[in-house]
This record gives structure tokens, C-alpha cells and sequence, in this order.
């Protein structure tokens, strides 16, 4: 072993022993860590802009004569795997489809918001908004019936 | 009016009570709260977190939101603390019980009275009690601080508590020596410089460190600055240990100890102690720099500054409040490097605690007083 690495090796022994490197080195660290942005919102004052596409809670849709786009066709119940849509079908009173719904209930604690009713769906009636943060205090003003969802 | 002032002035006791009420409302009853909402946010800052930024207090909205985030956090945090039920445990040692918090708060409170926390107004220093042995005072003061922590831990009746006051006690032997060697060091560095010789007067050692130098720089003597350094460090690590802050704060350990000697203590009485923590650590910090930075100086920066010092002495009330702000913002740079060394650094093993204490701590500081005494006696001349 010649001087020079003895004297490396004893200096880098007193460094590590002392602690003082790993001292400043971790500062360093937790002071930059300070001035980072962080992604953390203050609620009331930031409220949070869901990304394109995102799966919030339905509307049904309407077309340009302000009448609601749905047929009663049942294809959305059926694609739901979380069976939470209720359709009651009635005779439309309009020439241009067979029926309209009376009953469009579905059950937002019940729904998995995958977004399988709005794929399903053939005339392009339902679809799901970027709302997420509905708060509700009771079950049932949960489940959202067709007015509601006209509504929205 | 300004006749009036001067004459009420004019009197000692008067002065000597604004200079107690200066001490006491800002160094414990305003900086405390402000380094516990600082630290709040400052761990935060460093964890990612946002920490405690609103404060609903019906008072302060009337106000219209003068109080930013929360800045009035610690005002909530008092008052619930004040409305808390204060719990003495049964089979608890009741004198000592009490006795701990107030043994914990008081002597760093008392100790604050020697440090001078600026130059001068008109001629009336700004220091609460001229003493002579001023430096010694806050040691010996200080180490009685050590009292509270052992008494609540005994005390409290708790297993676990009293391992937090015993390791206290057990801290407090293995660092006290470093501590205290280490402004050995710096007395007799300071005392180096001067044809008096050497002093354990605050306001003397911040007037010679205003002439000559800053004594973390040798005090003027280029040779010294190893030994200003090596023994700021010195002092700077024990005093984290003796504070009982982190990497050191075995007494209080929440993780091993359930919260260490405090665990029993509720309401006003554990907010004594956490007062007394903040007040031991700005205590700390203003012998730091009364010690080492100076006190209420400015650095001889290479002729740049030259005569700073001289006008901040001057006496009127403008120059003493600047020479006043210069001490405070040194001592808050060493509270919030205390801050973000807590939020850094692990705790250390008792083992490791005692090892640096005993075979690296002290072993240092001896030889730093070995090398000052060689330094001193050369600069000298010869002539002790």
C-alpha cells in the first residue's frame, strides 16, 4: 500500500465515520426537495380538471330539437355489468322511433363507471361527464332518474 | 410627548423592564409559536406536503384575513391545549410531576438574560442583566434544564417514560463535557486576541468579535480559523444533543418511547414542555452566535463593511433596532438549519450517541483547546 492510498483511504474513513459529507449530502436533498412544486391542491380555492375523457357520472343527451336522443332500446342495461340502469320503455309520440323511455334510473352507487353504456349505446344518447364529485347525504338521491339525467 | 418618553425612559427600572419585556415576549412568547408553525411547514415543504396552511378562527376572519395560511396555526393549537383536561396519573410522584414542566421551561428562559441582543440605545446596552460570569450563568443554568426532563419521566409513573427521562440524564454526561470544552476553546481564542486576556462576558466577547473578527474566523487571526470552525461544529452538534432535537432526540423518541418523557403529560403542562424544547433551541442558538458569529456584529469583509460596526454601536434608537435585527436574523438561520436537520438526519442508536459523544466529540475538543493554547501562546509572543 503506498502513502497515497493510505492517506485516501484513511481521509475517505474519517469522512464516512464523521458523517459530516452524509450530513450535508442529505440537506442538500431535503432543501431542494423544498423549492419542488408539489401536486398537492387546496380544495376549495383549486378544484381539480379531470383529463379529456374522463369517467364521471352520466347525462343522457339530447338532440337538436331539445327532445332526449334515447330509444328505450335496452342495449345500455344490457351492456352494464353492474346492472345498475333501469329502463321502463313507453310508445313514443314522435314519428321517427318506436319507443322513449318513462323510467331511466341509475344507480350511481352501483355503477362502476366503465363507460361500457355509453360504447353500447346505438344513437349515441348517453355519456359520461367529467363531474366526480356529486356529493349526495342520502342512498336514494344516488340513484338519478331521467329527469336528472336530462338535466345535466 | 417626547420629553415625557425620555424622562419615563430616563429611569433604570424602566428600561431594565422594557429590555425583560423584549426578551421574554419576543425570544419565548413570539419567536416559539412562529418556529412551531415554521417547522410545521418546513417539514412539510421538504416532505412534499402543503402542512397546516388555514386557520378557521372566528376572531381572526373578522379581521379579513390579515393572518396569511397558518401563521395563526399556533394560536389554535394553544388555546385547544389550554381547554384540554389535565390529566395527573394516578400513582404519580405529584411534587416532582410538577415541577418537571416548569424545570423545563424556566432555566432556558433565564439563561436568555445574559445574552446581549444588540448594541445599544442612547448608551443602555441591549442586555437584561450585565453579569460577569455571564457565559458561565447560561452553562450552569442550562444543565438544570436536564432536571425537568428526568423529573417527568420519573414522575409520570410510565415505564417508558422513564427511559426517556434516563436517557436524558445519560445524554446529558456524555455531551455537557464537549459542550462546555468547546467554548473553552472559543474563550480562550477570543482571550488570544487580547491584551486583556480572556473573558466570560457576553457583551465583551461581541464588542472584541465586533474589533477583530467574528471567532468562527479565528477572531482575527488567520492560524485560529481551523480551530473557530472546528469548534463551532463542535458546539453546533452539541448543542442538537442537548437540546434533545433530532439526530439526538433519544429522550423523546415517538417511535421506540411513545412520545419518551411527555407521554403522561396533557394540556398546558405538555405544552410547557414543547415551549421549553423552542426555547432551549433558541437559547442554543443565541450562545451560538453571541459565542461564535458575533452577536449583534457585522463581518470585516475585507475592508467592505469597515466602520459597520462602529455606526451600529452609535446609540441612537435606529441603530440599536438594525443591530437588534442583525442578531435575530442570525439566530433564526441557525434555528431553521436546526430545522431542516431534524427533517434530514435519522436518529441515532444510544450506542452510536455515546461513541461519537465520548471517542470522537471529545477527543476533538481537547485537541482543539491543545491547538488554540499553542496558537495563543505563539501569537503572544511567548507571554502568557
Amino acid at each position: 500500500m503506498t502513502a497515497g492510498m493510505w492517506l485516501k483511504h484513511w481521509w475517505l474513513k474519517l469522512m464516512i465515520r464523521s458523517y459530516i459529507p452524509a450530513a450535508i449530502k442529505g440537506l442538500s436533498l431535503t432543501v431542494r426537495r423544498m423549492f419542488q412544486p408539489r401536486d398537492t391542491l387546496s380544495y376549495p380555492e383549486e378544484v381539480h380538471v379531470p383529463r379529456k375523457g374522463y369517467r364521471g357520472e352520466h347525462r343522457l343527451k339530447k338532440d337538436d330539437q331539445g327532445r332526449m336522443k334515447c330509444v328505450a332500446c335496452l342495449m345500455c342495461q344490457t351492456a352494464c355489468p353492474a346492472e345498475c340502469i333501469q329502463i321502463v320503455g313507453a310508445p313514443s309520440p314522435w314519428p321517427d322511433r318506436d319507443k322513449i323511455p318513462v323510467v331511466f334510473n341509475i344507480d350511481m352507487l352501483k355503477c362502476i363507471y366503465c363507460g361500457m353504456c355509453e360504447e353500447a349505446c346505438p344513437c349515441d344518447a348517453i355519456e359520461l361527464t367529467p363531474t366526480f364529485n356529486k356529493v349526495a347525504l342520502t342512498r336514494e338521491e344516488k340513484i338519478y332518474d331521467i329527469n336528472k339525467l336530462l338535466g345535466r | 410627548m417626547h420629553n415625557l418618553l425620555e424622562t419615563v425612559f430616563s429611569h433604570p427600572a424602566v428600561r431594565g423592564g422594557a429590555k425583560i419585556a423584549f426578551c421574554i415576549g419576543f425570544f419565548v412568547l413570539a419567536l416559539v409559536p412562529l418556529l412551531v408553525i415554521l417547522e410545521r411547514r418546513i417539514s412539510a415543504f421538504m416532505q412534499n406536503r402543503v402542512g397546516p396552511d388555514r386557520v378557521n378562527l372566528p376572531f381572526i376572519n373578522r379581521l379579513g384575513g390579515i393572518l396569511p395560511g397558518g401563521l395563526a396555526q399556533p394560536l389554535a393549537d394553544a388555546i385547544k391545549l389550554l381547554f384540554k383536561e389535565d390529566i395527573i396519573p394516578s400513582g404519580a410522584d405529584k411534587f416532582l410531576y410538577l415541577a418537571g414542566p416548569v424545570l423545563v421551561l424556566v432555566p432556558p428562559a433565564l439563561g436568555m438574560i445574559v445574552i446581549p441582543f444588540g448594541s445599544n440605545i442612547g448608551g443602555e446596552p441591549l442586555q437584561v442583566a450585565h453579569l460577569g460570569v455571564g457565559i458561565l450563568f447560561t452553562m450552569s443554568v442550562l444543565s438544570v434544564a436536564v432536571y425537568g426532563l428526568a423529573f417527568g419521566g420519573w414522575a409520570s409513573n410510565n415505564k417508558w417514560s422513564l427511559i426517556g427521562g434516563m436517557r436524558a440524564s445519560a445524554q446529558l454526561v456524555s455531551y455537557e463535557l464537549s459542550l462546555g470544552l468547546s467554548i473553552l476553546a472559543v474563550l480562550m481564542l477570543s482571550g488570544a486576541m487580547d491584551p486583556k486576556g480572556g473573558t466570560v462576558d457576553p457583551r465583551e466577547l461581541v464588542q472584541r468579535q465586533a474589533d477583530h473578527g467574528w471567532n468562527i474566523f479565528g477572531g482575527g487571526n488567520p492560524w485560529l480559523l481551523p480551530a473557530g470552525l472546528g469548534g463551532f461544529l463542535l458546539f453546533f452538534i452539541s448543542a442538537l444533543a442537548e437540546n434533545n432535537r433530532l439526530p439526538f432526540d433519544l429522550p423523546e423518541c415517538e417511535a421506540e418511547l411513545v412520545g419518551g418523557y411527555h407521554t403522561e403529560y396533557s394540556s398546558m403542562k405538555f405544552s410547557l414542555f414543547m415551549m421549553g424544547e423552542f426555547v432551549g433551541m433558541i437559547l442554543m442558538c443565541s450562545l451560538m452566535v453571541t459565542l461564535f458569529l458575533g452577536g449583534w456584529s457585522l463581518p470585516p469583509l475585507f475592508g467592505a463593511l469597515n466602520g459597520a460596526n462602529e455606526w451600529l454601536a452609535g446609540g441612537s434608537i435606529l441603530q440599536g433596532l438594525v443591530s437588534v435585527g442583525i442578531f435575530v436574523s442570525k439566530v433564526m438561520v441557525l434555528l431553521l438549519l436546526y430545522i431542516a436537520i431534524r427533517w434530514t438526519l435519522p436518529r441515532f442508536k444510544y450506542t452510536q450517541l455515546m461513541d461519537l459523544g465520548w471517542k470522537r466529540l471529545l477527543p476533538l475538543a481537547l485537541a482543539n483547546i491543545a491547538y488554540v493554547a499553542v496558537v495563543g501562546v505563539a501569537a503572544s509572543g511567548g507571554q502568557p
